[in-house]
């Protein structure tokens, strides 16, 4: 069977700072897969690189087999995949509904439709992810003034309004309390398994992480150290020596 | 060979004077984000401070020189008033609105400028000792050219000193690669902000009185001069002073050379070349990408609205009013409020990529201009009916506007508008020199109705069906997926990216669709003038639309409208008085302070029930 993702070498510097050198690793169906470092690791470089923002200096990434090295985001989003953002990106003068109304639009090729209004188009479906994702009563209000936190769910709502394979979630619970991390969490958790979606998530939190990932891998300054169970990792010294044991007891 | 190096040396002198005019536009642009329109009149004004005070100082050369640094100080410091007393007010608001200030303050110095210096072109004075000419392998060179070309030099190392020795410097160059980073530093920045546009008015007051003794001076200077600096700042990189500098070099020599082979159209080469240029290199030669997309997004903060209950009736009102005009008007306001809805639906169509699209247009005018020739030509040379002739026209410019949007979409912000009024130039050019086909700036004339709607009461329900209906279906078509696609690119290509749109795609589509709307606009405009010339392609023309569009507001559906209303009415009460440049430009300046929204803006945030009422607007039907 061939893997959901699979990053192969990827090196992508920005001028003299070498952001990431040479991460390998693969992403099966279903599976939720923590990436995890410190701040400037390379995180964020990586998850822009596979969904085509960046395009690495050497390496390649295959998802579902193709090789989408140098693919431009939309037509990487069109191989099923889906992201949110460290920093959400949402349509900020649309209103929640019309955020993932936007997605099936793109998704079902609907974009040059002239002859009817976005009022009457995939509202049903859009308002079902809504509920899945639990921002269905702020349906009616502009992005632009919408708290953090629901803005993060709506971020997961477009990401999964494509019906994605895999899932690119960039810090999806920050800013958020512990507990609804751990909701949220649970939920990407179920939403996963339910349709087989393989989950790439980065997470502060290391209760978190080790509460839901089924694997870890770890970056530091750009190189990948460690990978494995929860377990395994929790156990890898060079990851302890990282997080100064705050995390790994 | 002799006259070779006489050539290169004038290409020489003409960079020296393009650099400092540029350098100053661009230090400002790089600091504080304004595109400034006026400081082609810092640099008029430099020219006749100078004249008055080497005429009015003793003779000799150094109090001649002397005169020239007291015009450039006395720039200087009328930036310093314009920045303080208005440009300090509205930094906040959103870019268009600052470029229509600083428009603003052009118009109002065209006519002060009439009043203080007279309306005469001045010959300028000899410079003392340097009057004479010397030989060159047996061709001429004057000896001020030589003067001029060690100028630019001489500033571009003093302001090397300046901003990478002083302390000062420093915080310029950081203010022009990280706005954020400063305002986290503590910096005072309305003090840096003010120094930035005393040293760039400086600069430009220095560039028009070092050229006295070569160009005079004279009340046309200033548009002249802004075309040709806004090409050297953008080919050069925006913000980045060796860039203009190379700019300045390439273009000095190109014209000097260029003037051999193509004498009337030194400026379209000069587009030209910025076009080229930009094509290939997006952020100019020497010119970084912008870090992050500042240019409209303020723009994001504005949902759209569907009529509430009180625009549908006044829509209503005003179409009823519209259609019974005729009953009780005479012919003359007829034709005025014809021309006024053929020129709502130009800007509405301007607005529509400029608002919700976030492409602003310096160029809408070879569009609207466009069409008007399209039908014209048609109509001249094949004698097409008038019906088929305003389906041509639309058509023919939906066309341009793919060919040009292809090229325009790839950038952004300022960038691109600079694009859109390079490529509008050129088409200006084209219709200007091509005279055999399109009568040159004697224009076509002599288009005429169909017999059928040539009674002015038909044509004038021609006219308003015509614009109203491009209006509405402008209007309908924000609120289908295509509209709502576009606002998307416009809200976070990031984002619109990552749900599969293809941006630059959607982004051209949307480009066409408004340069069609606009040749309709030209095509029926045509038929109500009954001629047309190269001024509706011009880029004064492009400004009329522009301007109006930013009177009525970019947030408002009906700001175009209303501001199209607000224009061709101020242009028709004021335009007969002497200064009406003043009146408009004062009444610019009043709306930009009083009204940072536009009018229409204004008024819907006023009436608008409650600050939380957006909800209200967007009922869900479905
Ligand atoms: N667009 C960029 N330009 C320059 N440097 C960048 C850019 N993006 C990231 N970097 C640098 O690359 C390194 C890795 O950043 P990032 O991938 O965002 O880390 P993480 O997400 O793990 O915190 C950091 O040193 C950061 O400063
Ligand atoms: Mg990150």
């Amino acid at each position: 069977m061939t893997k959901l993702l699979q990053v192969d070498g990827l090196y992508k510097s920005f001028g003299g700072v070498e952001a990431v050198k040479g991460v390998s690793f693969d992403l099966e169906e279903g599976e939720l897969l923590a990436m995890i470092g410190p701040n400037g690791a390379g995180k964020s470089t990586c998850f822009n690189v596979i969904n085509g923002q960046l395009t690495p200096d050497r390496g390649s990434v295959k998802i579902l087999g193709q090789d989408t090295t140098g693919m431009k985001p939309h037509n990487i989003c069109a191989l099923g995949v889906g992201r949110t953002f460290q920093v959400t990106a949402t349509f900020p003068s649309m209103t929640v509904l019309e955020n993932v109304q936007m997605v099936f639009l793109s998704a079902r090729g609907r974009l040059s439709t002239v002859h009817r209004t976005v009022s009457r188009l995939f509202v049903e479906q859009a308002m079902d992810l809504l509920r899945v994702v639990g921002v269905e009563s702020q349906w009616a209000r502009p992005c632009g003034i919408l708290a953090y936190g629901d803005l993060k769910r709506v971020e997961l709502a477009m990401a999964l309004a494509n019906r994605p394979r895999l899932l690119l979630m960039d810090e999806p619970t920050a800013g958020m309390g512990i507990k609804e991390r751990l909701t949220l969490m649970k939920l990407i958790g179920k939403i996963a398994s339910e349709r087989a979606i393989g989950v790439l998530f980065t997470e502060h939190d290391m209760d978190v992480v080790f509460a839901h990932a089924d694997r870890i891998i770890v970056l530091n300054h750009g190189v990948l150290i460690a990978q494995g169970s929860p377990a395994e990792v929790r156990d890898n010294h060079e990851v302890r020596r990282i997080y100064l044991g705050s995390y790994a007891r | 060979m002799g006259p070779f190096i006489v050539q290169f040396l004038t290409g020489l002198s003409n960079a020296s004077a393009l650099f400092l005019v540029a350098a100053g536009l661009s230090l400002i642009f790089g600091v504080s984000r304004v595109v400034n329109m006026a400081h082609g009149s810092f640099y008029m004004v430099g020219a006749y401070v100078a004249y008055f005070a080497i005429s009015w100082l003793p003779k000799g050369g150094f109090w001649f020189w002397g005169g020239i640094l007291i015009a450039a100080v006395v720039v200087g410091l009328l930036g310093t008033v314009v920045e303080v007393l208005l440009l300090r007010r509205i930094y906040r608001a959103p870019e268009l609105f600052m470029l229509m200030a600083t428009f603003a303050v052009l118009l109002v110095i065209q006519d002060l400028a009439l009043w203080v210096f007279g309306a005469e072109d001045l010959l300028g004075p000899r410079a003392p000792g340097l009057d004479g000419s010397i030989q060159i392998l047996g061709a001429l060179m004057p000896e001020y050219d030589i003067a001029l070309i060690l100028i630019a030099p001489l500033v571009l190392v003093g302001l090397w000193f300046l901003l990478n020795r002083t302390r000062w410097g420093v915080l310029v160059r950081a203010a022009t690669e990280d706005r954020e980073m400063l305002a986290a530093l503590g910096v005072n920045q309305k003090r840096l902000f003010t120094g930035v546009f005393f040293l760039g008015s400086f600069l430009a007051g220095l560039g028009g009185a070092v050229q006295l003794p070569k160009g005079g001076a004279d009340l046309l200077m200033d548009l002249n001069v802004i075309a040709a600096a806004f090409v050297v700042v953008v080919v050069g990189g925006m913000g980045s002073i060796p860039g203009a500098f190379l700019a300045a070099l390439i273009l000095g020599e190109l014209t000097s050379f260029g003037v051999l082979f193509i004498p009337q159209s030194t400026l379209v080469m000069m587009f030209f070349v910025m076009a080229v240029v930009l094509v290939i290199r997006p952020y100019g030669l020497l010119g970084k990408p912008e870090g992050v997309e500042h240019t409209v997004s303020e723009l994001a903060q504005w949902p759209l609205r569907k009529a509430s209950r009180k625009l549908r009736v006044t829509g209503a009102v005003l179409a009823a009013v519209l259609l019974a005009f005729p009953l009780f008007a005479g012919s003359f306001q007829l034709i005025l409020i014809g021309e006024i809805a053929m020129f709502a639906l130009a800007c509405m169509s301007l607005f529509f990529i400029t608002g919700p699209g976030g492409m602003v247009s310096f160029g809408h005018a070879a569009f609207f201009g466009g069409g008007a020739y399209a039908a014209a030509l048609f109509v001249h040379h094949v004698n097409t009916p008038m019906e088929l002739a305003l389906l041509l026209a639309p058509t023919c410019m939906a066309l341009l506007a793919l060919v040009i949007g292809w090229f325009c979409v790839r950038l952004s912000g300022v960038y691109l508008a600079m694009l859109t009024l390079a490529f509008a130039q050129i088409c200006w050019a084209v219709v200007c020199q091509w005279g055999r086909f399109t009568g040159g700036d004697d224009g076509v004339l002599g288009i005429w109705p169909s017999p059928w709607a040539g009674n002015e009461v038909i044509f004038y329900y021609l006219a308003i069906i015509i614009s109203g209906g491009g209006i509405l279906a402008l209007r309908y078509l924000l609120f289908t997926p295509f509209g709502y696609a576009m606002r998307a690119c416009r809200d976070s290509r990031l984002r619109a990216a990552a749900i599969g749109i293809h941006v630059r795609r959607r982004q051209w589509y949307s480009f066409a669709v408004a340069g069609m709307f606009a040749g309709l606009a030209g095509g029926i405009y045509v038929f109500s003038k009954g001629s047309v010339f190269p001024y509706e392609m011009s880029i004064p023309r492009s400004f009329d639309i522009l301007l109006s569009v930013l009177l009525g507001g970019i947030h408002s559906l009906s700001g175009p409208v209303v501001g199209s209303a607000a224009f061709i009415g101020l242009e028709d009460l004021i335009s007969r008085v002497h200064f009406w440049r003043l009146i408009l430009g004062s009444i610019f300046i009043l709306l930009v302070v009083c009204f940072p929204q536009g009018i229409a803006g204004y008024f819907s945030a006023r009436f608008a029930k409650e600050p939380g009422d957006q909800e209200a607007g967007s009922e869900r039907s479905g």
